[in-house]
């Protein structure tokens, strides 16, 4: 199994030069094995993709983890959707109320979108799954809810002995100072046990996260905490505040490495870097 | 063993942030978890018990109407919020870890998520005034 990152930000794209390192697209992960594809979530880098691959095959799947726009706005600009015949399975969070059809719709109608969901050519699949586990090819995957404003999934996903668990959005200490004792009590943790690779939501530095209680996500000692409890081998930093300039990523990661006690590497996130597990 | 549902996770870190007592139960009413106010009804600390069979903490309370006669379990507000999968309010008196009778308003609700799946109940004690007293 590898992976490739297609865009690393949060919020909102910022693809300005102190920012072209670690890339300015919002989220987006390529995943593939031997013989099949997926793509997590939809911000602009998915508009990064070999798109002449992918139309080449049978179907295209794109796991979104919520509907926060920087993990969908790629998508009304993704060719696959508005070719004829194409097959496209998109997979989200379950509602409330509404379907995530009527939700993606909400985005993909006018007046934001000049055409309607129900009008795109491809042949559109949609499913709602909530803690739930299903196959996509060879990939098994596991999702479940985790704590971010809105219905919010985070994902687990194997092929043969590896795993890699994907939780970009996230803020698991929200009202609490550290990580509940026991394991069942901690969101998201069940998602990354003992995964090989953990690409975990680390927007905000320890000393900007007092002020950005309840924005759903976490500070670096959080994501350092919930790695080191669930025994992952290697964690990537995601979804980068888009304020946050290169530089100014590679002193937190600096000064991170330097406390790090941990038996896990702990890697930055880098928009087209490719990690094969 | 599992991992909680999201919404029960939530519940606790409000109850955490709570001044008034939080009782955090599953569908079978086994006690999941209580905060710190809450420690002062049961008389036990969280961190000793952990989570709690529903045989072993229910009995902690002996809930009396206002003429003393004992409350039928199934008029709790817990209680029933864990058979109707509704939310609701009730004030009954109980006995004081000094052995002191005093009225308590409960109001219990449901946890049913976005999954669509009863996971639980929560119940919040208001306690009144120790001038309750009967």
């Amino acid at each position: 199994m590898k992976f490739k990152f297609l865009g690393t930000r949060g919020s909102y794209p910022s693809p300005k030069k102190e920012n072209s390192r670690y890339g300015g697209s919002t989220s987006c992960v390529e995943l593939s094995n031997h013989d099949t594809n997926i793509i997590l979530d939809a911000g602009t880098g998915i508009l990064n993709l070999y798109l002449a691959f992918y139309t080449q095959l049978p179907r295209i799947d794109i796991l979104l983890t919520h509907l926060h726009m920087d993990h969908i706005q790629g998508l009304a600009f993704f060719r696959p959707l508005f070719r004829k015949g194409m097959n496209v399975h998109i997979w989200g969070p379950r509602g409330n109320s509404s379907s995530l059809r009527a939700r993606l719709n909400q985005y993909l109608s006018p007046p934001l979108f000049p055409m309607p969901l129900r009008d795109l050519p491809c042949n559109l699949h949609i499913h709602e799954v909530a803690n739930s586990t299903f196959r996509i090819g060879s990939f098994e995957i596991t999702s479940a809810f985790v704590i971010h404003p809105g219905p919010t999934i985070g994902y687990r996903i194997q092929h043969r002995d590896k795993t890699l668990a994907y939780i970009p959005d996230h803020e698991p200490m929200i009202g609490s100072m550290n990580l509940y004792p026991k394991d069942r009590w901690v969101s998201g943790l069940s998602l990354c046990q003992k995964a090989d690779v953990l690409i975990h939501d680390a927007m905000y530095t320890n000393e900007e996260y007092p002020t950005r209680i309840g924005w759903g996500h976490s500070a670096c000692r959080h994501v350092l905490q919930i790695a080191r409890r669930a025994q992952v081998k290697k964690l990537f930093l995601f979804h980068h505040d888009p304020d946050h300039s290169d530089a100014f990523l590679d002193q937190v990661m600096a000064e991170l490495r330097q406390n790090n006690n941990s038996l896990f590497e702990i890697q930055l996130a880098t928009q087209e870097m490719e990690y094969e597990l | 063993m599992a991992a909680h549902d999201i919404e029960i996770i939530l519940n606790r870190q409000l109850a955490d942030c709570l001044s008034v007592p939080v009782f955090i139960v599953d569908p079978e009413g086994n006690l999941l978890f209580y905060n710190e106010p809450a420690e002062q009804i049961l008389g036990k600390k969280y961190e000793n018990t952990g989570e709690m069979p529903v045989g072993k903490w229910s009995t902690v309370f002996t809930p009396k109407d206002q003429n003393g006669d004992l409350l039928p379990t199934g008029q709790l507000p817990l209680v029933k919020t864990l058979r109707t999968r509704k939310p609701a309010h009730g004030s009954f008196w109980i006995k004081s870890l000094e052995g002191h009778d005093f009225e308590i308003s409960v109001t219990a609700y449901p946890i049913i998520g976005r999954s669509q799946r009863f996971s639980g109940a929560v119940a919040i004690f208001w306690t009144n005034s120790e001038e309750d007293e009967i």
